[in-house]
């Protein structure tokens, strides 16, 4: 870890201008992420701005019948919200098969937006990473790439955004709150928050310089079964290789969106009409174009299996 | 004291302490931190400084340049150690590659560097700043690839190639035949402690507080690297968070550490990192194995054949995946052959019951194919072919052989007759269920192993010995014995291990490790009883050492009394004559295993597990049991997703963290249970007892993959068994 200064603000508008301030400044939360990166060195910010004390740790009620998620909230807090249980299922259900207890403790909201890839080549400094060293070049895409995405990845990239709770986000149609430097806030659907990498792949997100999230918001409950079914290689703590997050109507209707295949959240609404006709009919149009590698194609049939047991069990 | 005769009956016969389910007297200190694992030691006078290893980045070729310039300057540095400037170093007799490379590189992640600073940030940031020019060479990565330049290689004394009676013609002319290949990963130990050292010089004596689970050979190892003579070496290793194999020898952080020390001219402490861990330490190599088996209708085995390939870097040795099957099933007509090819990747060397691990993997799968084929229960299938001589020499008798024993137990506790046979008939909700059985199999190595008994005048012994505890109950089965031996009770006896100043014990490894260091304390504390019993004025023939008290004829002193006048000291060595030849000695268990296969993903959930275990005498059935389930979860790592994923551009281990390499832990397995049979084993030696801790790695991993076909009908001969590998065949999840 390089040395770095540290201090805590005391509003949201002056951790923003802060951070905007300072060229290799960034926020830090739970730090559940951003530690190991400093630890190894693939971030070496000079100055941490700690929002802990921000406050941003409530969920309320919104005037629209939703809820507003502060930042700060753990995910253990939001996954155990009686709220977000009762009407958000498929939130509760994704943040609880996400990391460990320990890890749920620590992590928050917007923190657990902003976790970067796992792609091990991200990882290794002595490796070619685009995401990591813009135009060092991609080790992943010949190498070995079972985890990583088979839609939406470039030339460049070919990383998978690895969480859970923003996989749910996505199907619940959530909105990021912000504020910058100057005090202004901004709206931002969380299906533009996450990039995808085009030739720009060190850009995970669509937050601007200091940005700082202050809450995420759900619009009101949407009616239907709440699955979310994250498939992975044990039991116990493992990234997604494919998941599915899905709100399915008593008619067969519905929305889904999924996780584990792609450098975001991949939700095609387009293709949410075909829902009532079977899974098959759905991921032809919601992977049209995917373009896996030798490792990780059975991601398609995978996603195709796992969104039929989803519709069977809304059935159920 | 030799042991070359059977064991007759002895004073561990009387099984007040030994054999009792112990609770570890070594808990305490590491439930409440005082238990000083290596880099924890602390001593104020020691101040050390830190020292980061820098790691090749490439797998193969040279350093053309190496520029310090920045990393010297950088704050808190006191010295930063390459092979330009270590001096002239040896080898340890059991590394393959050197500890410290350059400008030569033999693999990824090899050392070149290690930067020293005042702290551990300081001495991480610095080795960021060493800027190094490769010229990397094309190298060879992939097993299949070069396989067919394999060459014969010799396992230990064991011959490349084994033979009995005309395998190609009893195959050829066998009415059931199976021809099948397997293929087995490259693994990591992924032991919870890395590996750690600190290293401290007084003059020309070195100290090294370290994690090894081999005492004498880390300090041979030691001197022989740095040329100096192993009786300046002091090695310390009370503690240690698990090994695996990984720690049977001394790695790059005690050299580096030592010469770090050196160079910057106070102690160093090193760690590894947990991702240097993969690629800088050693593994367990890949296997491709080939496995016939010949057979009549009935069931009876007459030609079974065995080829391994693995590859290593040159001077490796290869992994011995054909051990078991010289040993563990009938049938005349027999081969095996095991050929290593060269390979550019880290180290291969032993981990986690090297041979039998991989081995059994292969072999228990074509057990279950076969007994398949003949349509004959797998269980009645390896009864049938049991044999209680050695197969290769029908002279030679194992020593006990209770597998059948085994597998009627096992099968009759996991309620085996409800086993469906046809595969993929059971469902339980979104799973498909199936259960599978495997035979385990283990050697039971001797060697030979010293201890120093002491008794005081409170009556307290303290029992010295360089022996390790791993992890395994070391400490609880050396102090159960001493008790037993001496007649009080466990709380009379002092541990104290892990120290190149105590007497040269077996060390731990190849579950050789509880029964040959007991077995050592037992001859200390024959001779103790004797240096006792003259001090009493007694005849040692027949005093009874009981209850604190020795008694012969109508008299009874205080054990204490006879150390009224001074400490009473002895120590000795037991030493394994020929038994070992005469007698074949081997562990065996019945693996059973139910599995869940996800209908319509293919995920893969053990549901519950048992292993039946013959062992001969168990010494303390409760870390006895914690190794067993402990090998039984490796198994099931082995067998669903441990796996060294290869770049075979670039010729390293991709996954190389705990994210990336995933293990079985508690949540992956809901239910395990463990059976011992009540055996004595006077053959092995004079505790009676065996080793036992890896045989519950050996034959899990099979019995996961019986399981997984037994739920579905999908034979995967490639481990570990992903759901990738199922998804194609599945049936229909509607």
């Amino acid at each position: 870890m390089k040395s770095f200064t540290y201090e805590r603000p005391s509003s949201p508008a002056e951790a923003a201008a802060t951070v905007a301030a300072k060229p290799n400044a960034k926020f830090i939360a739970g730090g559940t992420n951003l530690l190991d990166l400093m630890k190894l060195q693939i971030e070496t910010p000079t100055h941490l701005v700690d929002v802990n004390g921000l406050g941003l740790d409530k969920v309320e009620a919104t005037p629209e019948g939703g809820l507003r998620i502060g930042a700060l909230v753990r995910n253990t807090d939001l996954a155990a919200d009686a709220r977000v249980r009762k009407d958000y299922g498929v939130l509760s259900r994704a943040l609880l098969a996400g990391a460990s207890g320990q890890l749920r403790n620590k992590a928050t909201t917007a923190g657990n937006l902003l976790q970067r890839t796992r792609c091990p080549y991200f990882y290794d400094t002595a490796q070619a990473c685009n995401k990591r060293q813009p135009g060092s070049g991609c080790s992943a895409i010949d190498g070995v790439s079972r985890q990583l995405a088979v839609i939406g990845a470039s030339e460049a990239c070919i990383a998978t955004y690895p969480g859970d709770m923003a996989v749910a986000m996505r199907v619940l149609d959530a909105t990021v709150e912000t504020v910058d430097a100057k005090g202004g806030t901004r709206k931002i659907p969380v299906a533009d928050f996450h990039r995808l990498p085009g030739d720009r792949p060190e850009v995970d997100t669509t937050l601007r310089a200091g940005e700082l999230i202050t809450a995420v918001t759900l619009p009101k409950p949407v009616v239907g079964r709440h699955i979310y079914r994250k498939v992975r290689d044990r039991a116990s703590y493992a990234y997604a290789l494919v998941s599915v997050a899905a709100i399915i109507g008593k008619d067969g209707t519905g929305h889904v969106a999924f996780g584990g295949v792609a450098p975001r959240p991949w939700r095609i609404e387009a293709a949410e009409g075909d829902l009532p006709k079977g899974a098959k009919a759905v991921t032809d149009k919601v992977f049209a174009g995917a373009k896996p590698t030798h490792d990780n194609a059975y991601k398609l049939k995978l996603a195709e299996r796992t969104l039929g047991a989803v519709l069977s069990e809304a059935r159920a | 004291m030799k042991f070359d005769t059977p064991a007759g009956q002895n004073p561990i016969d009387k099984l007040k302490v030994v054999g009792k389910a112990t609770d570890r007297i070594d808990g305490p200190f590491k439930t409440t931190g005082t238990a000083p694992y290596a880099y924890d030691w602390h001593d104020p006078k020691l101040k050390p400084a830190y020292g980061f290893v820098v790691g090749a980045g490439i797998a193969k070729g040279r350093i053309k340049a190496m520029n310090l310039t920045s990393a010297k300057a950088a704050q808190g540095v006191l010295a930063i150690v390459t092979a330009g400037n270590a001096g002239k170093l040896g080898k340890g007799k059991l590394n393959i590659a050197t500890l410290l490379g350059g400008p030569e590189i033999e693999h990824y992640h090899q050392a070149v560097a290690l930067v020293v600073a005042e702290t551990f940030e300081q001495a991480r940031a610095a080795a960021a700043l060493v800027k190094i020019d490769y010229a990397e060479a094309k190298g060879a990565y992939d097993l299949a690839a070069v396989k067919d330049t394999g060459k014969p290689e010799k396992l230990g004394p064991a011959p490349a190639d084994t033979s009995v009676g005309d395998f190609a013609g009893a195959f050829a002319g066998a009415p059931i035949q199976l021809d099948a290949t397997y293929t087995t990963p490259d693994q990591a130990h992924a032991m919870m402690e890395p590996h750690a050292s600190i290293a401290s010089w007084e003059g020309d004596r070195l100290t090294v507080w370290t994690s090894n689970q081999m005492i004498a050979w880390a300090a041979r190892d030691v001197a022989a690297t740095l040329d100096m003579p192993q009786d300046k070496v002091r090695i310390v290793s009370p503690f240690i968070g698990g090994g695996f194999g990984g720690k049977l020898f001394v790695r790059t952080e005690a050299i580096l550490a030592a010469l770090g020390a050196r160079a910057a001219r106070r102690p160093v402490k090193v760690a590894l990192t947990r991702p240097m861990m993969f690629n800088n330490t050693v593994h367990r190599p890949a296997t491709i194995q080939r496995i016939r088996i010949g057979a009549t209708p009935d069931g009876m085995i007459t030609a079974i054949g065995h080829e391994s390939w693995s590859g290593n870097l040159p001077d490796g040795k290869p992994e011995a995946a054909v051990q078991q099957t010289r040993l563990l099933y009938a049938g005349a007509n027999r081969m095996t052959q095991t050929r290593m090819a060269t390979l550019d990747l880290p180290e291969g060397n032993a981990m986690r019951a090297p041979g039998e691990a991989p081995g059994l993997m292969a072999l228990e799968i074509a057990m279950d194919e076969m007994a398949e084929k003949l349509g004959i229960d797998p269980i009645q299938f390896r009864i049938l072919n049991d044999t209680q001589v050695d197969p290769e020499k029908p002279e030679r008798p194992f020593s006990q052989r209770n597998l059948v024993q085994c597998l009627r137990t096992g099968a009759d506790r996991f309620g085996w007759d409800k086993r469906v046979s046809k595969p993929g008939q059971v469902r339980d909700g979104r799973w498909l269920v199936g259960i599978g059985v495997a035979a385990g199999f283990r050697n039971n190595q001797v060697t030979k192993s010293g201890a120093r008994v002491r008794l005081d005048a409170k009556g307290m012994l303290t029992v010295e010995t360089d022996m390790t505890d791993i992890g395994t109950g070391s400490y609880t089965i050396i102090g159960q014995t001493a008790a037993e031996m001496m007649g009080v009770t466990l709380d009379r006896v002092i541990v104290r291990l892990g120290d190149s100043d105590f007497p040269v014990s077996s060390g731990s490894g190849g579950q050789w490790g509880a029964n040959c260091s007991t077995s050592g304390v037992f001859a200390a504390c024959e001779k103790l009883r004797e240096a006792v019993s003259q001090k009493l004025g007694f005849n040692s023939a027949d005093a009874v050492f009981e209850d604190g008290q020795v008694r012969s004829g109508n008299r009874t002193a205080p054990l204490a009394q006879a150390a009224a006048g001074g400490d009473v000291v002895a120590e000795d060595t037991i030493e394994f004559g020929d038994l070992a030849k005469k007698y074949q000695q081997s562990t065996f268990a019945g693996h059973f295993v139910e599995v869940g296969v996800d209908v319509a993903t293919a995920e893969i959930r053990v549901r519950r597990m048992l292993a039946v275990c013959a062992a001969g005498r168990i010494l303390n059935p409760k870390s006895a049991r914690n190794q067993v389930i402990g090998g039984m979860a490796m198994g099931v790592g082995a067998a669903l997703m441990e796996e060294l994923a290869i770049d075979k551009r670039r010729g390293f281990f991709v996954n190389h963290d705990l994210a990336g390499y995933e293990v079985a832990v508690h949540a992956d397995i809901p239910h395990q249970e463990v059976i011992f049979l009540d055996e004595v084993d006077p053959i092995s030696s004079p505790m009676k007892a065996k080793g036992v801790g890896e045989l519950g790695i050996c034959g899990a991993g099979a019995a996961v993959a019986n399981a997984i076909h037994n739920a579905t009908g999908i034979r995967v001969r490639d481990y570990p068994i992903t759901l990738d590998k199922l998804l194609d065949r599945m049936p229909d999840a509607a």
